[in-house]
């Protein structure tokens, strides 16, 4: 077992929380809300690759 | 049943209607033709595709499979070593973080791939079957992801387990589904859950081939042609 258990660090201690008015909600959730809607708005912009012989 | 292999042999006088009707009574063939109209082999696995299946949209259901795919074989592993392995070896911490990311990627690109699907309202065209199917594969593997919170053995799944219990007994489903009993929670997540979401999941991609994936909807509101 864990020799040092009762030193927490990493992503053994508990997360950092944002709080703005309602809002609580980890930063680990947070950045992962966020990255899934910056990879979402690129996949409507970034054109998508085509092979040369696509059926139209 | 001496009747009926005298009616199925061929004969060369012709009695083509008696075969024909012992023919339409076989289930075989019945299923087969059923197999054959609804899902030809040129629909399950097409060697050409319309051009807008050329889109990340389709690239995120596909990175959400392959996800998928290293759930279940990081999932076997740990359930064929066990808890003191994943906790306590360097190998096992490594496949129980494979796991935890699989699972990661898995819920971030369904989610991605359900966002798409939304905005292009990919039910239209008699697919309502092939969304209905995608929200409960979601559904399902919120609760696989739940029950694996409660499998960890360790302080953190105790600690979820003890608070969870409140929200089951509150919506009054705690008699059926005690989070605080481990073999319950831990069949579910490693046996009745994974062959439910699997199973769901061949479902949705099956349908998928057989109706082809949704056209555009064009500007003037319709569905392209």
């Amino acid at each position: 077992m864990h020799t040092n258990a009762n030193k927490e660090q990493g992503m053994d201690a508990p997360a950092q929380y944002f709080d703005w008015g309602f809002i609580h909600i980890s930063y680990p959730n947070l950045i992962v809300i966020g990255v899934m809607l910056v990879v979402f708005a690129v996949a409507l912009v970034a054109p998508f690759p085509h092979g040369s012989d696509r059926d139209a | 049943m001496p009747d009926q292999l005298t009616k199925v042999k061929p004969q060369a006088g012709g009695n083509g209607a008696a075969a024909a009707e012992v023919d339409d009574a076989s289930w075989t063939l019945r299923t087969r033709r059923w197999v054959d109209r609804v899902l030809p082999m040129d629909n399950l696995l097409p060697h050409r595709q319309p051009y807008y299946v050329g889109s990340w949209v389709y690239v995120f259901g596909v990175i959400t499979i392959a996800a998928l795919v290293w759930v279940v074989i990081s999932g076997v592993v740990l359930s064929f070593m066990g808890p003191q392995w994943w906790h306590d070896s360097g190998l096992g911490r490594f496949f129980n973080s494979l796991h935890f990311w699989s699972v990661q990627m898995f819920f971030l690109f369904m989610v991605l791939h359900l966002w798409g699907q939304y905005f292009m309202a990919g039910w239209r065209d008699g697919r309502a079957a092939t969304w209905i199917i995608g929200v409960v594969i979601f559904g399902s593997s919120i609760l696989t992801a739940f029950t694996g919170y409660l499998s960890q053995q360790n302080f953190d799944s105790q600690f979820i387990a003890i608070n969870a219990k409140d929200a089951m007994n509150s919506v009054g489903v705690g008699a059926f589904f005690n989070v605080l009993n481990f073999g319950q929670m831990y069949g579910l997540h490693v046996m009745l859950l994974p062959i439910t979401v699997t199973f769901l999941v061949v479902v949705h991609i099956v349908l998928v081939r057989a109706r082809g994936v949704v056209k555009p909807i064009d500007p003037e509101g319709g569905a392209a042609s």
